[in-house]
Parts: C-alpha cells; structure tokens; sequence
C-alpha cells in the first residue's frame, strides 16, 4: 500500500468526525477492516482451506455412507458417489447389531458423568472462589494437575481399583473414572464465573442471619446458574467425546459398550460394511451436533473462559 | 465471615467430595503406579517386591530409549503443526467478513464429535485401496498405484500426527481467537492510521501480545500430546513394526497386552516423571506470564 490512498482514507475518515465525535470511532473500525479485492480472495481461500482440513473426514465420511457397497470397494476411487442413497441409514439399524442400545449407552454413560460432576463441582467451585485458607491455592493447583495426567497413564491401578470393587464390566466402571478426569477443569471455569458474582451479596445474606448453606443455596445458586449450565454441557461433551479408553480395557460386555467401543469391535469383523459404519457414526455425532447448534453461544464462552484468564 | 475457624470447616466440608474422590481415582492410583513398579505384580492377585528389576530391564533392552524418542519426536511435530495451523485458522476466523460466525462453528467438529469416531473417519481415508487420500492422489495422476498409508512406518507415524493435529487445532485456533480479540483495538488503530501494513501490525502487534497464549497453549498442548492414546490405538495399535508405539501405547500393550503390570507400571513412572517436569514448567510460566500482566 501507497502512502497516498492512506492519506485520503484518513481524510474521508475524518471528515464526518467533525460533526460526530463518536462516529469516527466507528468509521476508523469499518476502514481498518476493509479489504482489498485480492485481500478478500485471499481470507477465503485460507478459510477453505482451513476448513477442509478441518471438515474432510465428515465429508468424506458422509459421502461414503452414501455410497452403496459395490462402489465403495470398486476402483478407480470416485470421491461424488453415483446412484447415492440414504439406504445404509435404514440398514444399519439390522446389520450392526446392538446400534440403538450402543447409542444408548453413550448417552447414558455421559447424562450420569455429567449430573455426578455437577454435584461434585458446585460446592468445591464455591468453596475455592470464597474462601481463603491454609494451603487453598495450593490445593486449586493439585486439582489443576489432575488434567495433566491422562486416564491411559493410570490404566493399571485403575484396572485393578475397578476389580477390587467389583466394577469390571458395568457401567460404573466407565463412569467412576470418567467422573474424575472431568471435575478439575469444571472446577476452574465454574470457579471464575463465581468470582464474577460479587461477594457484598454473601455478606448481606451472612449480615441478615441466613446460614453459609442458605447463602450458597438461595444466593449463589440462582446467579451461578449460567456458569453450571456450560459446565454440564461441557461435561457432557466432554463425557461423550471421550468414551474410549476406560470402555475398551474395563468393560467387555457388549450390552453396555458406548457407541465408539461398539463400533470399534465392529471393525474387526470379516467383511466391514463401511457404508453402514460410517452412517451410523454420523447418527452417534447428531446428538452433539444438536447440542453446538442449539447452545453454541454458551459453548464459545465457555470452551474459551477457562483457560484465557489465568 | 472469612478466615474464621468455621469457615475454613465449611470450605473443607464444601471441598470434601471433589477432594475425597480426586484422592481415590486419580492420587491413589498414582501412589500404585509408583508401588507397583516395584513389583512382579501379573494376572493373580498377590505379588512381590523385586526392588529395581523391571527399571533395569526396560532400560537394559534398548528399545525403551527408542520409544522416548520416538514418543518426543511425534510429540514435537504434532504440537508444532497444532500451533501454527491454529494461529492461522485464528488469522482467518478473525478477519471480519461474511461468513465468519459460520466459519468459527464449523471449525469446531473435530474437538467436539466422539474422537474415536473421528479417528475411524481418518482409518477410511488413509485405506489404500478405497480412501480417499490415496484416491485422489491416484485421480490426480500423483502415484500410480494405491498407497496404504497406515501399512508402512513413516507414513504411518505421519498420518497419526496429522490425525492428531486435526483433533487438537479446533481448541488452538478458538484459544488463539480468543487471545487475540483480547488485545486492544486501539493499539491497530494507532499502528494503523501511521501507515502500518496488515503484515507489519500482525507481526509487531499481534504476535508480541500473544505469546502469553502461545505458550501456554504449546505446554498445555505438550502434556496433551504426549498422553495421546485413541489415535494410534484405533489407527495403527502401534503398528506396523512398533513405528508408531509412543510410550503410552508401549505402556498399555505391556500391561493389558502381555499382563505385566509390573513392568506396565514402571513404564508408566517414566511418562509421570516426563509429565510432571512439563507441569511444573507449565505453572512456572503460567506464573510468570501472570505476573507479566500485573507489572
């Protein structure tokens, strides 16, 4: 860019600035973010670019449950499928046995994690945003550390934490070490929503009589409500996107195996119907896809409120 | 009402769940992790100490010392690529134009899907013989025969990096968003009414102003990545010839593989050591970072 243009940019910037103050802020801001043709052209190509990455597997994936079976193993690869039809979203149901109950699971297995967390987290989120005692921050720090440490590390003790009480192969044993690995980081964000309330409010309950119990209950319950409401849909989401470790080593039963286990032991089968594979992994991605259209405005605050502010 | 003796009881009591259940099913199994590797510990239920043995014969076979590297250099590539393709999906997403709240929301399947349906997703797209790299490469008059990217070691460890780096660079680029609309609009402003290029004020205003963010993004990330089990179980189990075995791969196929939990075990204390040195560097500077902002 020329020095030239710039100048009489500014220039026709200013000059309604001289009737309204406020309005040059405003034009300064729509200028600065206005692009050039070439600029535009470039911005998105990138996004698309971006976004295939990003998108790729689901399209192709989707594509592929399209596709019937004798396309699918037939070459030259053709990435359009030809006669494409919805069949395999109807098929599946009969050919991978167990389907409904697997997506089933999944929800359930997730719906217990996420009340389990939320229940848990409450009072402790409250407890590290009010109160100031010995050793509180070194404490938060010990949660924090939690998230540092994955399920798989600990997989030995916890296989046989599981057997010596009798969880193997139930439920429970999906859902007890799902719990743990989910409360640090709802900690932490429901935490930094409950700084947010401000604290003259606990006082003025506390100064009118009612007990620290009441004040949590009838003061801070109602006003945090937001924050909980993104902790359980992030616990949720959480808990369904990462059903696979604990499922795979501590459950071998089929009735209670959630969608990503039930499928994975369909992979090795003999002959695997792709088609139907890949529809029934787009049925089992619905509920979430549900949750970010309907909820998205919450999730961006809330995927981003934990870790920005430190 | 702080500070008195009864409040800290009632933080305590407020605390006791979180806290009993994190010392059970995350603390104790750490102290076992430890104890165990001490032992032969195996399928039956009783077990005895055999002091060092399974730390001299994980390091004495040698190839222990590959797995670390290999785990470090897997490590290195995934969290780099993460990093960079995160801030330029950061760069788009931030441009104001139509679009953009779409973009954004697109951008976030991967993080939020089930990962191990994404993972299968991947398993289709690398198949040789009918996915669709090795297909549209094939169209495209690239290679001329079906290439089985997950059959053969390199490109094998790759195609697990870049699975990896896919599931990872929604939480970066919405990360690096974030941090970047937090920066003030005046210091662009400023720059730009005295001449600054697009280019110019990204390098010398964005940038600057978000390393807080990218480094913390990049250890978060580390400890992340280094723990990462799904993709290269449900892509390769470690396979072909042990090229894609990370340590926590390494770990499971010892204990629930072959039953040496034991062994298992000490292997494990290996990768806590290596995460815990990442932890402590991550809240040094976090510290540091923080105290950056206060000054």
């Amino acid at each position: 860019m020329t020095d030239i243009p710039r100048a009489t940019e500014i220039a026709s910037v200013d000059s309604p600035a001289l009737v309204k103050p406020k309005g040059r802020v405003k034009t300064a801001r729509a200028m600065i973010d206005r692009y050039k043709w070439y600029e535009i052209v470039g911005l998105y190509a990138g996004i698309a670019l971006f976004l295939f990455f990003v998108l790729a597997p689901f399209i192709e994936g989707f594509l592929v449950s399209l596709k019937p079976l004798s396309q699918l193993f037939s070459t030259p690869y053709s990435f359009i499928p030809r006669n494409g039809s919805f069949d395999a979203y109807v098929t599946m149901w009969t050919t991978v046995e167990g389907l409904g109950r697997y997506i089933f699971n999944s929800l359930f297995i997730s719906l217990v994690v996420t009340l389990a967390v939320v229940v848990i987290v409450v009072p402790a989120a409250y407890a590290f945003a009010r109160f100031t005692f010995a050793g509180s921050v070194l404490l938060l720090g010990g949660f924090l550390a939690v998230n540092m440490f994955s399920g798989a590390v600990l997989l030995i003790p916890l296989y046989r934490l599981m057997r010596t009480m009798g969880l193997l192969n139930s439920y429970w044993a999906m859902i007890v070490p799902g719990i743990a690995f989910l409360i640090p980081s709802s900690i932490w964000l429901l935490r930094t929503y409950m700084l947010r309330i401000p604290r003259e409010l606990d006082e003025a309950a506390w100064v009118d009589g009612a007990s620290r119990l009441y004040t949590l209950r009838r003061v801070i319950l109602p006003l945090a409500m937001p924050g909980i409401v993104v902790i359980a849909i992030m616990t949720f989401i959480g808990a369904y996107a990462q059903q696979f470790i604990f499922a795979l080593t501590f459950n071998s039963r089929q009735e209670f195996m959630p969608l990503p286990v039930g499928l994975f032991a369909f992979f090795g089968r003999q002959e695997v119907l792709w088609n139907e594979l890949m529809a029934a992994s787009f049925v089992g991605i619905l509920p979430v896809m549900i949750i970010i259209v309907i909820l998205q405005r919450y999730l961006v605050a809330g995927l981003t409120a934990g870790a920005v502010k430190q | 009402m702080t500070s008195t003796r009864s409040a800290t009881l009632f933080a305590l009591a407020l605390l006791a769940p979180a806290l009993i259940y994190i010392l059970a099913i995350v603390a104790y199994p750490l102290v076992d992790t430890i104890v165990l590797s001490f032992t032969n510990a195996a399928l039956r239920p009783d077990y005895d100490f055999v002091g060092w043995a399974n730390y001299q014969r994980i390091f004495g076979a040698g190839n222990f010392t590959d797995v670390i590297i290999r785990t470090f250099v897997w490590t290195f590539f995934s969290v780099a690529l993460k990093m960079v393709i995160g801030m330029f999906g950061a760069v788009l997403l931030n441009a104001a134009i139509p679009g953009q709240a779409l973009f954004r929301l697109l951008t976030m399947p991967p993080w939020i899907v089930p990962m191990a349906i994404g993972i299968f997703m991947w398993g289709w797209m690398y198949n040789g013989q009918f996915g669709m790299i090795s297909g549209l490469l094939q169209n495209f008059g690239i290679i001329s025969r079906p290439w089985p990217i997950l059959a053969y070691g390199d490109s094998a460890f790759w195609a697990t990096i870049v699975t990896d780096v896919w599931i990872g660079v929604p939480m970066v680029t919405i990360y690096f968003l974030a941090a970047m609309q937090s920066i003030p609009k005046d210091l662009h402003e400023a720059a730009w009414t005295d001449g600054a290029g697009r280019f110019y004020r990204f390098r010398r205003i964005t940038l600057p102003l978000m390393v807080p963010a990218i480094v913390t993004m990049s250890l978060l990330s580390l400890i992340a990545t280094f723990n990462s089990f799904d993709i290269i179980w449900i892509l390769t189990q470690g396979g072909p010839s042990n090229q894609t075995t990370t340590m926590i791969i390494d770990t499971y196929k010892t204990a629930m593989g072959s039953y040496r939990y034991g062994e298992g075990a000490a292997r494990a204390v290996v990768i806590c050591i290596f995460v815990s040195l990442f932890c402590i560097v991550y809240f040094r500077a976090v510290r540091r970072l923080s105290q950056g902002e206060a000054k």
